[in-house]
């Protein structure tokens, strides 16, 4: 019992939360801003591979962090073209479009890692993004060090979260995009290009799974390895649910979901060798099917989602 | 530019599909080959050649072959009947420790001809089940299979992890983490003699056109098929879909559980957590070239092992990273997509 | 007449082998009411969706207050002051009024929407026009007439002068749709010029000042209301004669079928309440009904897809339980479904396999479906019901509408059904396929089948019906005979007012 508590008190904990939240954070926002144009991108997973991947690769050759990021994030943006040429104009599965895109960007990167990068012992790694204490604020006992202490990127994740609810709900973008989620015809009825909503929504939203992906490699850890992503991006697309498609719900459950994540990663040490260290690793993924159970009917799901849009067919 | 629904599909363009999405496929991967610096035509060659330029490799091409027909099986089975089924690689893993822990601790003293099949049903049950955890979700909650089944495939592969590293660990095998071997009856005979080739390639054709059959011919196939077309016209119809669903879960999962029983069995004999190098998301590429149909699974499965096996060789004597053979299945993928949506439509001015 | 704010000159449009408008030629006028008549697919709808900018046309032109207007752009339509008002309503249940509204008619790339200034125009015209709306409301929460109109407030808010109505009355009652009438004669007085698509006579004849009908792609005729009559109309828009089915005296057998107390809970919401009804071999039972009172609740329950939650159906003089759709299709209860699209028919299978699929007990052995047997049934069904564009192998999305119908009613009656439900079924067709449904209803009456007819249709329901009964609100009115009823008593009883039809008191 105690060692809960421990868990609980150590400002650490709360430190990590944030850490682990942030590719969370940007991957749902990512496939939040996607679906609510009415488009589902499973192809999140390898987005985010290739932009932990390319972000990487940038920096390993020289560029600083954040070009890095933005060399990611328009990678993503680039798949983001694919995945609406195939969806949008084509009006494909947007199951299968998704998962080939995963395919194709997950094997894509791990290609060209491989041809760029020889095989070593040890991994090379570059000089990661270092938390940056907010003035004043990090010097508050406990909060300081567990909430104004963390990398840039973080604090962009939050601020992007904060910037994409206001998008959606307050700006004439936002409207536009949540219409054609919600009735493209009527969209289009009001003189709006429901087409060209959908493939800024996916390929801006694309651009976001990428940095999330990157924030894998320039902040939490240091250098890229395949399977890294190790089903993050299935987690966002989860989330998504969990949070009804609210950005402002998606930072919270990211939130929540990173919790139960640093808890069960600092429990694992605190119960070694009494539970399996596997048991741990499963709960994330567990967790996330529950919220998908608890909240697929009650989330006010983009009413055409999934639906291709064809113009003149009704 | 508009798109038009194509009223017939000329059985041309229908047949030439895969293959120009292969074509397609290959010379996108041709300039990712070129990007390395290397040959393209020469890479070419050398795929082929080392998928069948020595007995070695080709009875690795068909050993590779068999799992992939059986995940692919599994996909088309339920892609049809829309239920998108993207768990085969856990599946697969389920069945492997179902049919290795009974071998090892149950059944491990029967005869051959008893403890094959038993061990077979074992895999499949195992697949099985774990499918109907998110069917059952989709009936109860609407919670859409893609993702579950997704992060299924990481609890399972976890859990089969922790099975083999403790209850089910092979005490013989120098602290390395691996299951019991399956006892010697159980191994499947060879089908060519002094070759890894197995048994288990016959079987996996013959369940390909056996649900040829079964889809072509039987009510089931009739009804699963007006499901996955328009599930209201199916309701009013009087399909049972909840029922029909089930059926065809059933079938999807136990052919990928059968997989993982089957590769145990034939291959390894005992279970790792590299046991298959993706053979579960893989099948779902095959099952798309195929079209979904069943006989047409084994080709694709067949083209598959041969890029999978074939760059191995080519890489090894190009220096050029394995990866390109995933990289050239994924892209057969989306080119099969584009494809057949040209069967279907035509451009407009 | 005054000045001219819209002139559409020889304008036509081909789809495929299709040709939907030919050389069409039309004047609107300000503070003008032009009906636009014609039966489907005589290409009403598409020379309004050139008008409004969804299509562009072969050839022609069309100019706006003496301003040519760029094909193609609903954009430039809005601007040029074209509102359309669509029968299936462009809105978004999830979104609230002033957000349906709104969207589109800002910048996209302003920081921020002005929310204060568009609620308060919105007001204003709600106000000028008489069209309450509440604008935070959720539109799905709203009712049918009230989201019309939003439909009709989103034009306005957009500074429509051409309002273009694409059949408004569709979903509406008779009071629904009298109100209507009058707000939009308040607003050609004020200015507004207005096109109507509608093929409801009665309606055109009442409210447009000029009626133009479309036959066939082309302009046929142009009349001034006061000049014409309806008789004179219905021919224009069919191009002969209409002959009507006459309902032939008959004395109907035993009750086959009875519903007591029947209550259909569907999510948490009661759709049929406690309705009674019965009918007979040899009658036919009208359900009238404007669209999204019960009828699709009703429909369900009688095709087996929906169950009763409370009260007894009797079948055959015997109490039943749950009624499954293998236990219609045993019993001998032929079903046409409302939308024969969605749930009529596998667009992607074979005719033969449409043919069979609810019945498949009957063609085959085993769990084997018997081919032959299933594609000889077919052939039957093709040739008694003249079902043409199609083989019993190819597919049948390929048929039209009106040939789909007809398929879907010989699967049923070829088998002389105890009991015929008929959904709308004459929803979307062209004359000739409708005079061939009604026909076949018909001869299901003559035969003793006992029909019962859910339509939205007053004049369907009036000549086919020998009793019927009005569903409001998943509640059914008393039958009454069709002879003791008018248009005027059946539009009371749509409105729920059984009573005052009744007794004939207004």
């Amino acid at each position: 019992m105690t060692a809960l508590i421990d868990i609980l008190a150590s400002a650490g904990l709360w430190a990590a939360v944030l850490r682990i939240a942030t590719p969370l954070i940007l991957g749902t926002l990512g496939a939040l801003l996607c679906e609510r144009s009415g488009v589902l991108n499973l192809g999140i997973e390898g987005i985010m591979t290739f932009g932990a991947m390319i972000g990487w690769l940038a920096v390993y050759n020289g560029a600083d962090l954040w070009t890095g990021l933005l060399v990611a994030a328009f990678a993503g943006g680039i798949f983001g073209v694919l995945h609406s040429l195939l969806t949008v104009t084509l009006g494909l599965s947007q199951h299968v479009s998704g998962l080939g895109v995963t395919l194709f960007a997950s094997s894509f990167s791990y290609y060209v890692f491989r041809l760029l990068v020889p095989v070593a012992d040890t991994p090379p790694t570059i000089e990661p993004f270092q938390p940056i204490a907010i003035p004043t604020l990090s010097s508050l006992p406990f909060v300081g060090p567990a909430f104004f202490t963390q990398t840039a990127p973080t604090y962009l994740a939050i601020l992007i979260a904060i910037l994409l609810a206001y998008l959606l709900l307050r700006t004439p973008v936002g409207l536009a995009i949540r219409m054609v989620g919600e009735n493209p015809h009527a969209a289009e009825a009001q003189g709006i290009n429901p087409m060209a909503v959908r493939y800024g929504s996916v390929i801006a939203g694309s651009a976001l799974m990428a940095t999330g992906g990157a924030f894998l490699t320039l902040s939490a850890f240091n250098s890229f390895f395949p399977t890294m992503v190790q089903g993050r991006g299935w987690i966002c697309i989860a989330l998504v649910v969990f949070a009804s498609w609210r950005p402002e719900r998606a930072l919270l459950g990211a939130l929540l979901f990173a919790f139960f994540d640093a808890f069960q990663l600092r429990l694992q040490t605190a119960l070694s060798g009494v539970v399996p260290y596997q048991i741990f690793l499963m709960i994330p993924y567990i967790l996330s099917i529950a919220a998908l159970a608890v909240m697929a009917r009650r989330a006010r799901v983009p009413q055409a989602l999934m639906q291709p849009y064809r113009r003149g067919e009704r | 530019m508009r798109f038009e629904r194509r009223e017939h599909r000329p059985l041309a363009l229908v047949i030439a599909t895969p293959i120009l999405a292969i074509i397609g496929a290959l010379a996108i991967a041709g300039m990712l080959i070129a990007m390395a610096g290397a040959p393209v035509l020469t890479a070419y060659w050398k795929i082929l050649t080392g998928a069948f330029g020595s007995r070695l490799s080709t009875t690795e091409t068909l050993i590779r072959a068999t799992p992939l027909i059986l995940t692919g099986l599994a996909a088309a089975v339920a892609f049809r009947a829309r239920l998108w089924n993207i768990g085969a690689e856990g599946q697969f893993y389920f069945g492997a420790i179902a049919a290795a822990a009974a071998s090892a601790h149950l059944v491990g003293g029967w005869p051959s001809l008893l403890q094959i099949p038993v061990l077979f049903v074992f895999g499949a049950l195992a697949g099985m089940a774990l499918l109907l955890v998110p069917l059952w979700l989709r009936l109860r909650f609407s919670v859409d299979e893609v993702v579950t089944t997704l992060l299924l495939n990481f609890v399972v592969i976890l859990f089969v992890s922790m099975l083999i590293d403790g209850v089910l660990k092979d005490p013989a095998a120098f602290g390395w983490p691996q299951s019991e071997a399956v006892a010697d009856a159980a191994r499947l005979p060879k089908l060519i003699a002094r070759s890894r080739v197995h048994i288990g390639l016959v079987i996996a054709i013959l369940l390909a056109v056996t649900m040829h059959v079964v889809q072509s011919r039987t009510v089931f196939g009739l009804q699963s098929r007006a499901a996955g077309l328009n599930p209201a016209g199916a309701i009013f119809s009087g399909v049972p879909l909840g029922r029909t669903l089930v059926i065809v879960a059933m079938i999807s999962g136990g052919f990928a559980g059968l997989a993982g029983a089957i590769e145990v069995m034939g291959v390894k004999g005992y279970v790792t957590t590299d046991l298959s190098p993706g053979y579960g998301y893989s099948g779902i590429v095959v099952a798309m070239l195929a079209n979904l149909n069943p006989l047409g699974v084994v080709l694709a499965a067949l083209f598959t092992a041969v890029m999978f096996v074939g760059a191995d060789g080519m890489s090894r004597s190009m220096g050029i990273p394995t990866y390109i053979a995933d990289v050239t299945v994924a892209l057969s993928l989306i080119s099969m997509l584009i494809a057949v949506f040209f069967t279907q439509y035509r451009i407009r001015r | 007449m005054s000045e001219t704010v819209l002139e559409i000159s020889g304008v036509s449009k081909r789809f495929g082998g299709n040709l939907a408008n030919e050389d069409i030629s039309l004047l609107l006028g300000k503070g003008e009411i032009v009906a636009l008549l014609g039966e489907n697919g005589a290409g009403k709808t598409t020379l309004m969706s050139i008008l409004f900018g969804h299509y562009v046309p072969d050839s022609g032109t069309v100019r706006v207050m003496g301003q040519a207007l760029p094909p193609g752009k609903p954009r430039a339509a809005i601007r040029a002051g074209i509102g359309m008002v669509h029968q299936h309503f462009s809105l978004a249940p999830n979104l609230t009024v002033l957000e349906n509204v709104m969207t589109g008619t800002e910048s996209l790339w302003s920081a921020s929407s002005k929310v204060a200034a568009g609620r308060s125009k919105l007001l204003a015209i709600s106000a000028r026009f008489g069209l309450k709306v509440n604008p935070d409301a959720r539109l799905g929460d709203l009712s049918v007439g009230e989201q019309q109109r939003v439909e009709i407030l989103k034009a306005l808010y957009n500074d429509a002068r051409i309002l273009v109505l694409d059949e408004p009355t569709a979903v509406l009652t008779n009071i629904e749709a009298a109100n209507l009438f009058s707000k939009l004669k308040d607003m050609a007085r004020l200015g507004l010029s207005l096109i109507l698509i509608s093929h409801k006579l009665d309606e055109v004849m009442a409210t447009a000042d000029r009626i133009v009908v479309l036959r066939g792609g082309r302009l046929v005729a142009e009349r001034r209301a006061a000049d014409t009559t309806k008789a004179e109309l219905a021919e224009l828009m069919v191009g002969r004669a209409v002959n009507r089915p006459v309902r032939e005296g008959s004395t109907p057998g035993k009750v086959v079928l009875e519903a007591v107390g029947v209550t259909v809970r569907q999510a948490g919401v009661d759709r049929l309440k406690q309705v009674d009804f019965h009918v007979r071999e040899g009658e036919v039972l009208g359900i009238i009904g404007v669209s999204g009172n019960g009828q699709t609740a009703l429909a369900q329950l009688l095709s087996g897809t929906a169950q009763r939650s409370a009260g007894d159906l009797v079948l055959f003089n015997q109490g039943i339980g749950d009624l499954t759709v293998s236990d219609t299709v045993e019993a001998g209860i032929g079903r046409i479904p409302e939308d024969r699209n969605r749930e009529g028919a596998i667009g992607e299978m074979a005719i033969w396999e449409n043919a069979v699929l609810e019945r498949l007990q009957h063609f085959s052995r085993h769990g084997l479906v018997d081919r032959k047997s299933g594609i000889g049934f077919a052939k039957r069904i093709i040739e008694e019901f003249d079902v043409r564009g199609g083989t019993p192998t190819s597919r049948i999305r390929l048929l039209s509408g009106g040939n789909m119908q007809k398929l879907i009613l010989g699967r049923n009656m070829i088998g002389q059904p105890r009991i015929l439900l008929a959904a709308q079924p004459a929803r979307g067709l062209d004359e000739g396929a409708v005079a061939a449904v009604y026909e076949r209803i018909m001869q299901a009456r003559r035969d003793g089948t006992a029909v019962i007819l859910i339509s939205e249709d007053l004049e369907e329901v009036m000549a086919l019906a020998d009793r019927i009964q009005a569903i409001v609100g998943g509640r059914l009115s008393p039958s009454v005979k069709a002879e003791e009823v008018d248009a005027r008593k059946l539009g009371l009883m749509m409105a729920g007012e059984w009573e005052k039809a009744a007794t004939g008191a207004v």
